[in-house]
């Protein structure tokens, strides 16, 4: 008699790459229903996330401003990720770097452009270091869970962000809750004439470079896949752990920190409340798609920098509500996760 | 000062009451030994889906009922996530809050569009057990919700630590293979742990947008899920102390509010941040005295 059997064998190969776009097709299948709720086609709406903003110049440069926070947020996640240490705390730091922008932003006028934008970006990245500090060192020194110190500390940095905006920096004239804006000196150059894209976007895919380097090519990205594969083993073969995860964790919080600068200095030249709808934790989806490893996360960016493009085309268009995006992404992350998962299992007929 | 610590103790039981049902739904979850960092969206989908139903039948209790179902279809997801297909606890329940804040989210405005003023309901009224009576009469005006949740508390710690079914959730949180030895269904025990523990998220989010506010808003659960997560930890994962650590987090931001009015002179936020910053002071004295379930983040497979 014919029987089917589940397996625990890892997958052909074929199989295993076609994972990310079986995940994909899953989860346009699993949203389809909400955008028929909302009264659309579901092929009209995918058009338009996916086939629209690339149809043109203007919006596939457009892509690519928003995947610009997105590389850089991702490239932070998966560092610290990679050596086991959860860094939920990407949306604080960001927010850290942002506001050291805006400061710095405003005081660097008399400076040229080749030095003022190297401070900005250094003060940036110090910034989110320093956020980062005390949940690593806490970790590290007296073993708290990073997880719930470094998504408290998002919470505290709105109240931050919220005291600076309404406090020392409200706009004096306007009353609106925005810093002043930044000396013209400090302000990141455009790549291409008439269009959003800035000098963020190079210094994005620098750093997707340099993480991929670090990981992959030094024996500092060796002791960090090391301690997070597991550190008891780690540890034994002669890896300091503590100091190994505070690393990541710093370099972590300093990219982090540069998303927020390139925000501040490359789109909105002051700072405001809302400068990121959630970058930070969309960051964990992007690393997370992106197999940790800086290709991935450098092709996964712009894959959710599309669908952003795409849900506010698709929300202006067909009255979706945009907060499709957000549900497509989260999904595509679970579907993905769910997947790659039953990779290690086989379905096999066998015969009793 | 009477009227002020009144005020305050009053308060206080208010402020804690989300927290007391996110706490207790964390508590059965991490001691089957599953993380759930969905609590963030699932107390905020709870309290959307309450917000709806509630609005829409005209029924505020049929909302709770509807918000509790709600929680458990989260628990289940996270179930299925994590138990069944041992994926990463923190990332799937990452997952899952940001995928019910988005779904919430666009919920709300299929339903109502985008209006200039949150829609509103006629909340929950408060229970007066004592009437006008001195000291007692302000101090127990409070929802029926917030009597549901204290007294869920000893319910909870009855159930975990005098019940078999406890024993269970306690077993395969701490050594699931011992448990399968003994019999016990780990997986079965887990899925269930979830889904009781999502459906009282469920509540705590359904008691802010029915109750203590009466209208849905996009800042409504604003962290507390974060926070009932770390209140867990400090409450040493025992159901009255992480009672304690829900009044002292209550007290404290019922307290800000009142400081802010006493006119001293710092920016209003340093009195927000205050409870969270109170409460990662609180986990870096527990430190390494938190015994955390053994095997929590640790997916179980049966050879």
């Amino acid at each position: 008699m014919l029987r089917v059997r589940i397996e625990r064998s890892p997958a052909p190969v074929w199989m295993r790459s076609l994972i990310p776009l079986v995940a994909i097709l899953v989860t346009f299948v699993l949203t389809a229903s909400l955008i028929l709720l909302a009264g659309a086609s579901p092929l009209e709406t995918y058009r338009y996330f996916f086939v629209v903003p690339l149809s043109s110049q203007v919006s596939a440069i457009e892509v690519l401003v928003k995947s610009t926070p997105l590389l850089l947020a991702g490239a932070a996640v998966a560092f610290a990720f990679s050596a086991g240490y959860w860094n939920i705390g990407v949306e604080g730091q960001l927010y850290a770097g942002a506001i050291a922008a805006a400061w710095l932003g405003t005081m660097l006028g008399g400076l040229p452009r080749a030095v003022a934008i190297p401070i900005m970006l250094v003060g940036g990245f110090l910034a989110g270091l320093l956020w980062a500090l005390p949940p690593a060192l806490m970790k590290v020194k007296i073993a708290v869970d990073e997880v719930v110190t470094t998504l408290l500390l998002n919470s505290v940095m709105l109240f931050v962000v919220s005291a600076l905006l309404n406090g020392p920096w409200r706009d004096p004239i306007s009353g609106w809750p925005q810093s002043p804006e930044i000396a013209p000196s400090s302000i990141f150059p455009r790549l291409i004439p008439r269009s959003r894209l800035h000098l963020g976007f190079v210094i994005a895919v620098l750093v997707i470079l340099a993480i991929w380097f670090i990981l992959t090519r030094t024996a500092l990205g060796l002791k960090m896949r090391a301690v997070g594969l597991g550190q008891e083993a780690a540890r034994f073969s002669g890896v300091n752990v503590g100091r190994t995860i505070l690393i990541a964790a710093l370099v972590s919080g300093g990219i982090g920190g540069l998303a927020g600068v390139g925000e501040v200095a490359g789109i909105h030249y002051h700072l405001i409340e809302g400068i990121s709808p959630g970058y930070g934790y969309t960051g964990i989806i992007i690393a997370m798609l992106g197999g940790l490893v800086a290709p991935g996360v450098g092709l996964a960016a712009l894959f959710i920098g599309l669908i952003d493009t795409g849900s506010q085309t698709v929300s202006r268009a067909l009255g979706v509500p945009v907060y499709l995006g957000d549900v497509v992404q989260a999904a595509l992350l679970l579907v993905t996760l769910g997947m790659l998962i039953l990779q290690h299992y086989r379905i096999r007929l066998a015969s009793d | 000062m009477e009227i002020f610590l009144i005020g305050l103790i009053a308060a206080t039981l208010r402020v804690a009451t989300p927290l007391i049902f996110g706490t207790l739904g964390e508590l059965f979850a991490e001691r089957a030994g599953i993380l759930n960092l969905g609590i963030e969206g699932t107390m905020f989908f709870g309290a959307f889906v309450g917000f709806v139903v509630g609005g829409l039948t005209g029924s505020l209790w049929l909302g709770v009922a509807a918000a509790i179902v709600a929680g458990m279809l989260s628990g289940l997801l996270m179930a299925l996530l994590s138990v069944q297909l041992g994926v990463n606890q923190h990332v799937s329940g990452l997952g899952i809050t940001l995928l019910l804040t988005g779904l919430s989210l666009f919920g709300f405005r299929l339903i109502y569009g985008e209006p200039r003023i949150p829609p509103a309901i006629d909340p929950f009224s408060r229970l007066a057990p004592f009437g006008q009576i001195r000291i007692l009469g302000p101090v127990f005006e409070q929802y029926a919700l917030t009597y549901i949740a204290f007294a869920l508390v000893p319910i909870v710690w009855w159930l975990l630590y005098r019940t078999s079914f406890g024993l269970q959730i306690r077993a395969v949180g701490e050594n699931p293979e011992a448990a399968d030895a003994a019999g016990v269904n780990v997986f079965m025990t887990r899925y269930l742990a979830l889904i009781i523990g999502g459906g009282l998220m469920g509540v705590g989010g359904a008691f802010l947008s029915l109750g203590q506010l009466g209208a849905f808003t996009y800042g409504i659960i604003a962290g507390r899920g974060w926070v009932c997560i770390a209140l867990v930890i400090f409450g040493n994962w025992d159901p009255f102390r992480v009672l304690l650590g829900a009044l002292l987090f209550g007290g404290v931001s019922a307290l800000q509010l009142r400081l802010q009015t006493t006119g001293l002179r710092l920016p209003y936020e340093t009195f927000l941040a205050l409870p969270y910053l109170v409460t990662i002071l609180a986990l870096a004295i527990a430190g390494r005295n938190a015994a955390y379930p053994a095997a929590l983040l640790k997916p179980y497979k049966r050879e």
